[in-house]
């Protein structure tokens, strides 16, 4: 890999010895990737709070190592550094993603105060090196929002993907020692979707049946991930135009059930007004159809994890939910309550929980027996309601993660099925 | 190869670094999923629908497509190896951010852009060594 003068600076050590991990951690990457250069970005979006179970085997040097566990934290999982390092505030514009506790409802969780301590620690630590507390899935909802042809480095697929399709920045799926290593150097390897060629589509979807609701747009990216895996899908037929909730919906699947980064709704997303731009040089791969069987194949194989209709849990906010979702749930539920064998948790951002608490959403919540929480998700964090069996969602993703990590069951539908389930204690949702 | 005795078979392609490892083979033709598919302490596959779920690639020669899913891929492969659970070396075909990642974090071999395609020359059980630095792949199969 070709380095430019700064790069190799740091790779000598001029910046200390962090920034050099970071900078040979990049160079490794880019090497297997087999990038020819990096790329400067001041937009990094990475992964930084540690609980015990990530600071207990990393090794601790001890007390007398003049490291904190959290340098020691950073240094082995953000850096991938061959011991423990001193950590310098971040270079870049950097931001913490969905974390492991809701610092408000963390009793809820079920996690201990210690372990409790042991996050907000971490958190300040993050905080004190300039990492912005975003602590969301979705940073486009609160204050980042790249613009058309920003070079970013960002973790969370479901970011990515919408990002990339529907902003038009350019970033590729970084884990968390790239991440780490780039808020510390403002570099990420120059591959992938930073590239112009690498971002034309490379299947067209003739969607041929009406896509209008949130559970239609989850349906649909469910089913083109799994078809089209790693590729560009290229949508037509699309009638109307998708809004913030669809899309993330949408892609937060396509990014589950494949690895979709990138898609193009022509007139819609940032790159293409017409099919033949979305494909620009290339012809598509293959030319798939998405009719009524396809649809309900989709429905098919996410509830296919589901046999009991009791429910224990209703989940709404896979990503994070806007205050428009929640704001729904708060009408859907308005003169009900909650079933007593049944928990409904709504999650979003730490930012529009404070504002869903302005408006009197969260207190209307709660008022009919539900929960909104923030800056973590049951599949992040690994946590249910003791003895839950049954879950319900209305996010593909989470119907997808969930029951896989958690080993429980789970059904997928609408946002008023979702509700419904939590009021009934049952589920009664149909693909109509 | 023929149907008796040992044979091995030299396959290249590009190293990744990580130096030589000799191990047993694990072979899938799935893609793997890590954040969600993975459990690390025992290097576990837990992706319900996934070929290989309940079996460990621990100390395995792990010969697959590459990485699917989220971007904790690294992550869980990072703590697999600090959990002494990683796979001895990667043999993969398609690289993506994640598996790029992963071989970096997880300080194993690995090897991809093989002449040959490995799943028709390497099955689960074939003793295998895997040169990252040079990028070759020895395959020994002792039949009976």
């Amino acid at each position: 890999m070709r380095l430019a003068d700064d790069e190799q600076a740091m790779l000598d050590g001029a910046q200390g010895d962090a920034v050099q991990a970071a900078m040979d951690l990049l160079v490794r990457y880019g090497e297997v990737l087999g990038a020819e250069r990096l790329i400067d970005t001041d937009n990094v979006c990475g992964a930084n709070l540690f609980g015990s179970r990530h600071l207990s085997v990393c090794g601790l040097a001890g007390p007398d190592a003049g490291f904190s566990p959290n340098d020691q934290g950073f240094s082995e999982h953000s850096l991938d550094a061959p011991q423990p390092l001193p950590i310098p505030p971040v270079r870049a514009q950097s931001y913490q993603l969905i974390g492991p506790m809701d610092t408000k409802n963390w009793a809820v969780q079920g996690l201990a105060p210690e372990e409790r301590d042991r996050i907000l620690e971490s958190e300040r630590y993050s905080a004190e090196h300039g990492i912005h507390l975003m602590n969301t899935c979705t940073p486009y909802q609160v204050g980042n929002v790249p613009v058309k042809g920003e070079h970013c480095a960002w973790m969370e697929s479901s970011a990515v993907v919408y990002v990339n399709s529907v902003l038009g920045a350019r970033t590729n799926v970084e884990g968390r020692e790239s991440a780490g290593a780039a808020m510390l150097t403002g570099k990420i390897p120059y591959w992938g979707y930073h590239l112009e060629e690498n971002r034309y589509g490379t299947h067209s979807v003739d969607v041929a049946v009406p896509v209008e609701s949130q559970r239609d747009w989850g349906l649909l990216g469910y089913w083109i991930g799994e078809q089209v895996q790693e590729g560009i899908p290229v949508l037509d037929g699309i009638g109307t135009t998708p809004d913030l909730v669809r899309l993330k919906h949408f892609g937060a699947a396509a990014a589950s059930s494949g690895g979709v980064e990138m898609y193009h709704i022509p007139g819609v997303t940032a790159e293409a007004r017409t099919m033949a731009e979305a494909f620009g040089p290339l012809r598509p791969v293959a030319a798939l159809r998405y009719g009524e069987d396809e649809r309900r194949a989709a429905y098919e194989q996410l509830n296919s994890v589901g046999t009991d209709t009791d429910v224990d849990l209703v989940m709404i906010g896979c990503p994070h939910a806007t205050l428009g979702q929640i704001r729904d749930v708060v009408r859907l539920l308005e003169g009900r309550r909650v079933h007593p064998d049944s928990a409904l948790w709504v999650f979003t951002p730490r930012a529009l929980r404070q504002v869903a608490e302005q408006n009197g959403y969260a207190e209307a919540l709660a008022d009919a027996g539900a929960l909104l929480m923030s800056d973590t998700c049951p599949a992040i964090g690994q946590f249910l309601p003791p003895g839950t069996r049954v879950i319900a969602t209305d996010s593909a993703k989470q119907g997808h993660y969930l029951p896989a990590i958690m080993k429980v069951q789970g059904w997928f539908g609408s946002l008023a099925e979702c509700v419904d389930a939590a009021v009934t204690g049952t589920w009664r949702g149909a693909l109509r | 190869m023929t149907a008796t005795g040992t044979d091995t078979l030299v396959l290249r392609g590009r190293g990744l670094g990580g130096g030589v490892v000799e191990g047993e083979a694990l072979v899938t033709r799935e893609a793997i999923s890590g954040w969600g598919g993975v459990e690390p302490r025992e290097g576990r596959i837990i992706e319900s629908r996934h070929e290989l779920v309940g079996r460990s690639f621990a100390g395995k020669v792990l010969v697959f497509p590459g990485a699917k899913g989220s971007s904790g891929w690294s992550g869980m492969f990072h703590m697999a190896r600090l959990m002494g659970s990683a796979p001895a070396a990667m043999i993969f075909t398609t690289m993506n951010t994640k598996i790029a990642l992963g071989v970096v974090v997880s300080h194993v071999p690995a090897v991809t852009d093989l002449d040959r395609n490995p799943f028709e020359v390497i099955r689960t059980g074939d003793l295998v060594r895997v040169d990252g630095d040079r990028g070759e792949v020895v395959i020994t199969r002792v039949d009976g």
